[in-house]
């Protein structure tokens, strides 16, 4: 049985099921208390669970992220909760070099079971500090776990396995699926580390899509159907630990591979999966390898400026004609 | 040692890039924090910690720290899931003068004050940050002072007399412990070699070591013991004598152990 919620419904559910199961969860963050956050994930729980654990910080990302940790090294199962990803870099010495490699300084002794949740995404004008999708930043620094959920099933899924693992998780959450309503299953149940979700099989091209890119790359996979190209379109849910071998034996079937990707072009989370089909599926390749990116700008303000930035399903589109040229489909 | 004398075990610390007095302090074992500066698979951290990152947390050790100033809020946190769960633990976190310009002594004093939580934050004031003296860093003299801005206690003590240091810290722990919150107790000391091995300290005026190499606290400590008829000349020898030898065993065990499997570097990123 499901119903269905918004993102930040589901997401909700999944924090409250597991601080009403483990007294050592507390959450933490800028409004998250009586406010009940400013995209109401956390609506509602200050009044069941009162402010010690649905604790209202100042605004001071670098001092209650590093509190996390403290929190977490001694047996507290914090969640911290950055209201838009951006700020991670107000707290990223703490993130980078004290969370993520808390474990491995101390040779394995130390566990750091947090969560970091954060927003990403351009959400409509809102600019360069408010808007951008850093989950790069944080699969290229061991010890991190990255998730970057689609749907509210996966939000709720995903945001329980996140807190009941014992490792730090960074938590990415697009602004503009908080409210976008999708079947949340009844009860219990944990979405998988390292498991892509194949959300539409193809046999001509694959589209790896993340976060909110997932619902565009399904627009297009629907509009190019009716030509009868079928697009194999995954959604990885996270980047760290990646499902590498569900990408390779897709591209070995389709031969074709776009990653569309919110995150800037270079260096990015494209990049990174490019570079390992290119030559883990090199024999298999009819095309290069395409990417679908943010422009390497910052953000802009002005709506036509910011669309034309953020990976559109034209951008899409266009890339995966490019690579299905003289390809027969049909 | 007249801080980690008041703590005990149920309580932290959280130290510095310089944390192999704090590490003794707390109860580490000196053999196996030797095999660690040496990078030895027996090492606390299995090599892979080293001088600046010694952590050992079955003895309250969260952790020595490279980055300056970022223990200051680890130590909130660990004080905070103090108070959440009821223990009666404290938190002694230490920082050098340097580190009370950083943003996070700031964000940290904040949240304990504000929380109320159960730590004492240590300013091992030594007069410099590297090779800039103290007055050339921040326009005061006194760092306890900062405490004001937070609405929390803040003391100066001469860090070279270590009874003074242990009334200081017992004042603090007491306050923490019966839940009024975090106290500032500043130690005024100096850092007799360079910054680094290989730092020949030429931006210390001339005469400036050896003023305060007078001041050694150990040597103090046993002067006060000696003339309070505590112990006699010859039992003072012998302390300093069997420390020095317990810190050369600990050094040559250290140079025999093994070092590790250079594959094991890639063991122990993830739980």
């Amino acid at each position: 049985m499901s119903r269905e919620l918004t993102q930040a419904e589901a997401l909700r559910e999944a924090l409250c099921e597991e601080m009403r199961a483990d007294k050592q969860i507390f959450i933490m963050g800028e409004d998250v208390g009586p406010h009940g956050g400013i995209f109401t994930v956390t609506k509602g729980m200050f009044d069941e669970f009162g402010g010690e654990r649905v604790r209202d910080t100042p605004i001071s990302e670098a001092g209650f992220v590093g509190a996390a940790l403290g929190a977490a090294i001694i047996g507290g199962r914090p969640i911290a909760e950055l209201m838009f990803g951006d700020f991670a870099a107000v707290a990223m010495d703490q993130l980078v070099n004290q969370i993520a490699k808390a474990r491995y300084m101390s040779g394995g002794k130390v566990k750091a079971p947090l969560v970091v949740r954060l927003t990403i995404g351009a959400r409509g004008s809102t600019a360069a500090q408010h808007s951008q999708s850093p989950h790069a930043w944080f699969m290229h620094t061991p010890g991190l776990y990255v998730a970057v959920p689609s749907t509210p099933a996966d939000c709720k899924g995903l945001l329980k396995t996140a807190i009941r693992n014992d490792n730090p998780v960074v938590f990415c959450e697009h602004k503009k699926l908080y409210f976008v309503k999708g079947q949340v299953p009844d009860g219990d149940y944990m979405t998988p580390f390292g498991v892509a979700d194949i959300k539409r099989q193809g046999k001509h091209a694959t589209v790896v899509a993340i976060s909110i890119m997932v619902n565009k790359a399904l627009a297009v996979a629907d509009k190019l159907a009716r030509e009868g190209i079928e697009l194999e379109v995954i959604d990885p849910r996270t980047l760290v630990p990646m499902d590498w071998e569900t990408i390779f034996k897709s591209v070995r079937k389709t031969g074709r591979l776009v990653v569309m990707d919110e995150g800037c072009f270079t260096g990015s989370v494209a990049a990174e999966i490019a570079s390992k089909v290119s030559k883990e599926c090199f024999d298999y390749l009819d095309a290069p390898v395409e990417r679908v990116c943010a422009t390497d700008t910052p953000i802009p303000f002005s709506p036509p400026l910011e669309e034309f930035v953020i990976p559109q399903e034209d951008d899409l589109e266009k890339a995966v004609r490019s690579i299905l040229v003289g390809a027969a489909c049909a | 040692m007249g801080v980690c004398e008041v703590l005990k075990d149920g309580d932290f610390v959280t130290s510095t890039h310089r944390g192999h007095g704090h590490f003794l302090a707390k109860g580490g074992d000196p053999k196996l924090m030797m095999a660690e500066i040496m990078g030895r698979e027996t090492g606390y951290c299995k090599g892979k910690g080293g001088s600046m990152h010694i952590a050992d947390i079955s003895h309250g050790i969260i952790g020595a720290n490279g980055i300056v100033g970022a223990g200051i809020p680890i130590a909130a946190g660990a004080a905070l899931q103090l108070q959440m769960s009821g223990k009666d633990g404290v938190v002694a976190c230490f920082f050098g003068d340097a580190a009370s310009n950083q943003g996070t002594f700031h964000e940290a004093l904040n949240l304990a004050s504000l929380w109320k939580l159960p730590v004492v934050f240590i300013c091992e004031n030594n007069l410099y940050g590297i090779s800039v003296r103290q007055d050339r860093h921040q326009n005061i003299t006194n760092i306890a002072n900062r405490a004001i801005a937070y609405g929390i206690p803040g003391e100066v003590v001469d860090g070279t007399n270590v009874l003074a240091v242990y009334d200081a810290m017992a004042r603090a722990t007491k306050r923490a412990r019966g839940g009024d919150g975090p106290s500032l107790v500043e130690c005024k000391c100096y850092r007799w070699l360079g910054h680094h091995a290989g730092d020949p300290a030429h931006y210390r005026p001339a005469g400036e070591l050896e003023a305060w190499k007078e001041r050694c606290p150990v040597k103090l400590f046993g002067e006060r013991l000696i003339d309070n008829g505590i112990i006699d000349e010859q039992q003072s020898k012998q302390v300093l004598e069997s420390a020095a030898a317990e810190m050369l065993e600990a050094q040559a065990w250290a140079a025999q152990q093994p070092w590790p499997l250079p594959e094991k570097a890639l063991e122990d990123v993830y739980v």
